[in-house]
């Protein structure tokens, strides 16, 4: 691995590490309470509010650090539901027989064409609106999009003579996935689904604007940007503040996979010919 | 006694009929090349004699008997005797596994055996193939086309196999590597006893390797016999012309 | 002394500090053939690109190529296409990915020939039926067609078609009947042999197979790790080879040679 690779490495799990230590911290300790409104409307960043607070008069940092937990839940919950639910349909289609195959693609395609929000909709009216809901619909709306992703990459390597040479050494169907597929599959999937991380996290905000996210007082990133629009212009920390705390999450998640993907991957090592 | 053998053997590709009425055997210790241009079905006959899909009509025998795909504990015995080498050296090597993993593949998957046995079951593969033991924990990108070539015969050859089917296993390589691979693939078959079954559209190599040679053109056998005497005297006119059609070096 | 077709002077090809062609030196006359052999990685594609200026962007070429009087090496688009096709045409190995897959067969032949001749109308489409007619696509439908609804040895007929269709003075071919059946690849040989002969062109034929560039030239350059090790007529090089690298080549393909009139085979390693 090169240096300039581990530096990326390193730099993304520096960035998800901010993230991840404020969600910890949010555990166990706030500055203020998030139904706590003595700062004062629209205060500006001070010694007791280190980010000054909102229009309601409550503590921004706090608010923050409580985001934090929930993107960090929103990102990981929907990229493990589409990660799991997106292989396994891509591996079915990628291993079936070619009509099968074609059936599912077709569903694939139609799939991405449904919107998350309507996905959401159908799943709220089924549930009340929660953060669990909310994780569900994004991560069944993305896992179509990793599914088309990991049929093309595993297609890709069953058609490759690896494979036809594993059926000949004796290797069966799942220890074909196991042991040839998913290894080949990897890297790829890994910036995919770190793309998915980022987009997941935006998508609650979203969803959190029409009340189909996480219920208050547990104010996502999203939720708080959205607040933060009317008074942007006259207290733009509000709205400064969890942008760049989106900006540092997702970026550091995508700069994380980079780097595994590149620390993993045995043909972007040095070569020796 | 007869190892390998294809009776009768069709096969279609949806409406597209590929192969039709082919028989073809391989003895013990013997060997076969299976000649023809591209589309001339060689391919699909070889994954049929692989056991990787079934013919349409006739069948595939192994021992003597039926090849039935669904059959666990008889496909089991098939791979443990029959094993393959493929023509792209880049390709037949899983990129993402070191060498040791990829030669121990077979061992493992047929359950032959684990561990420090397999270790060492590899160990000898590779350096039968004339490969130092050391290789094992480096990757495919790091050889050149022959050496790679090297590597998928001893994963073919580590579970001491009684046939070796080659799909074009030199084509892809250069000439003075080329006669290197056939010269191992010769010393192979006479070390153990393999019985050898190659598919090449290249007679200079099946002429190297093979006893035995069989033309196959549009899906059919035109024409079989010993490959000396095919090569000196071709009865069809299509052998004749593939004959005639190969590059010659000048008389020296 | 008139300049020959092609002189190439110190020709280095570098990709970063790796030197892939090294120093070489290349002459073709014109109405000369001549063989480039080399195995994988010995820079002779590399050689034959660098003529016409086809490097890919990352290499590096330094020393001087002079085409028909006019350097090449460094030289800009502008000096370049005037030299491709009225000068050199190329061949390449692989035909399907040489032609546009969008674009019937015809109009790909007609484009050089209206560049270069200032053919239109009438004229020009009679132009490319004689183009096609000279490397045995007589047919009309073969102008219609596009390049996936030809065989692959017709799709190479169509690439010679285009590479000759500005009348070139030298053809560049290389390794163009490696992907190629062995019949058809010697119905190509044999095309290749009589337009060369016919247009008294300049041959710069590039491969890995001695037997086809005995076939095909008078004079060869064997190719090792970007050097040429050793330059000389075919015959004599395959009856008395100098540098021990063009040795084993010839005793490798003289092994396969004579498999083929029995002289060893599989009963030799018993």
């Amino acid at each position: 691995m090169s240096a300039r690779r581990s530096a990326t490495l390193v730099a993304g799990l520096v960035l998800v590490g901010i993230v991840v230590l404020m969600a910890l911290v949010s555990l166990v300790w706030l500055p203020y309470s998030l139904d706590d409104t003595t700062g004062g409307r629209l205060s500006a960043p001070s010694a007791e509010h280190l980010l000054g607070t909102d229009k309601l008069g409550r503590d921004l940092l706090s608010q923050l650090m409580v985001g934090a937990r929930i993107a960090l839940m929103v990102g990981a919950g929907s990229v493990a539901i589409a990660a799991v639910l997106g292989i396994a349909i891509g591996l079915i289609a990628a291993l079936a027989a070619p009509w099968f195959d074609d059936a599912i693609s077709a569903f694939i395609d139609v799939a991405i064409a449904f919107p998350v929000l309507l996905t959401a909709m159908l799943i709220v009216a089924l549930q009340p609106p929660s953060l669990g809901s909310a994780i569900l619909a994004i991560g069944l709306a993305m896992s179509a999009i990793v599914a088309r992703v990991s049929r093309i990459l595993a297609k890709r390597a069953v058609g490759s003579q690896y494979v036809i040479a594993a059926r000949t050494s004796g290797t069966r169907t799942l220890g074909i996935i196991r042991r040839h597929l998913l290894p080949n599959m990897a890297p790829t999937l890994a910036v995919t689904l770190a793309l998915q991380f980022g987009a997941a996290v935006l998508a609650e905000a979203s969803l959190s604007y029409l009340g189909l996210g996480a219920p208050p007082p547990n104010a996502s990133w999203g939720r708080l940007l959205q607040e933060a629009q009317g008074t942007v212009l006259t207290a733009p920390i509000g709205a400064i503040a969890p942008g760049i705390a989106l900006v540092v999450l997702v970026l550091g998640v995508n700069f994380v996979a980079d780097g595994l993907r590149d620390a993993v991957d045995p043909t972007r090592r040095g070569r020796r010919s | 006694m007869t190892v390998l053998e294809a009776r009768g053997v069709d096969f279609s590709y949806g409406k597209r009929r590929i192969l039709t009425g082919i028989d073809l055997a391989v003895e013990a210790g013997g060997s076969v090349g299976i000649v023809g241009e591209s589309g001339a079905g060689k391919s699909t006959l070889l994954s049929l004699l692989l056991g990787l899909a079934a013919p349409g009509r006739g069948e595939i025998r192994f021992d003597g008997a039926p090849l039935v795909l669904r059959d666990r504990a008889l496909m089991r015995r098939f791979r443990s005797s029959v094993q393959a080498v493929f023509q792209d050296p880049y390709s037949s090597l899983d990129p993402r596994q070191r060498i040791d993993r990829i030669v121990a593949e077979p061992l493992e998957s047929l359950g032959l055996a684990r561990g420090a046995e397999a270790l060492e079951r590899v160990r000898a593969a590779l350096e039968s193939v004339g490969l130092p033991a050391d290789v094992s924990r480096r990757y495919p990108h790091e050889f050149s086309g022959g050496q790679r070539q090297r590597i998928a015969i001893a994963r073919a050859t580590v579970v001491r196999p009684r046939v070796l089917v080659a799909d074009e296993p030199v084509s892809a390589l250069d000439v003075s590597t080329r006669t290197q691979v056939i010269e191992l693939i010769n010393q192979l078959r006479a070390d153990h006893d393999l019985s050898f079954i190659m598919v090449s559209h290249d007679l200079g190599a099946v002429a190297a390797t093979c006893d035995r040679t069989v033309v196959l053109e549009g899906g059919r056998v035109v024409e079989t016999g010993s490959t000396g005497g095919l090569l000196a005297a071709p009865r069809e006119a299509y052998t004749q012309r593939l004959i005639s059609a190969i590059p010659r070096l000048p008389s020296a | 002394m008139t300049e020959p077709l092609l002189s190439m002077n110190a020709l280095s090809v570098r990709s970063g500090e790796t030197v892939l062609v090294n120093a070489t030196d290349l002459e073709v006359a014109a109405g000369e053939r001549v063989g480039l052999i080399g195995e994988s990685g010995s820079g002779k594609s590399l050689t034959s690109l660098a003529v016409t200026g086809l490097l890919p962007e990352s290499l590096r070429a330094s020393g001087s190529v002079r085409l028909a009087g006019v350097e090449t090496v460094g030289a800009d688009e502008q000096v370049l296409r005037p030299l491709r096709g009225p000068v050199a045409g190329v061949v390449f190995q692989e035909p399907l990915t040489a032609l546009d897959p969008l674009m019937r067969v015809g109009r790909q032949i007609a484009e050089p020939i209206r560049r270069h001749l200032g053919l239109r109308g009438s004229v020009l489409d009679r132009a490319v039926s004689d183009a096609l007619a000279e490397v045995r696509l007589d047919e009309q439908r073969f102008a219609r067609a596009y390049p996936h609804e030809l065989s692959g040895g017709q799709r190479q007929r169509v690439a010679i078609a285009i590479a000759l269709a500005a009348r070139p003075r030298l053809l560049i071919a290389d390794e163009p009947t490696t992907a190629l059946d062995v019949t058809v690849q010697s119905e190509v040989l044999d095309l290749l042999d009589r337009l060369v002969a016919e247009r008294d062109m300049g041959l710069l034929f590039v491969s890995h197979d001695l037997a086809v560039v005995a076939r095909m030239t008078d004079r060869v350059l064997v190719l090792q790790h970007g050097a040429v090790v050793e330059e000389g007529a075919v015959r004599e090089m395959l009856r008395a080879p100098q540098h021990p690298y063009t040795a084993q080549l010839v005793a490798h393909a003289r092994v396969l040679d004579a498999a083929l009139d029995g002289a060893s085979g599989p009963e030799g390693a018993r």
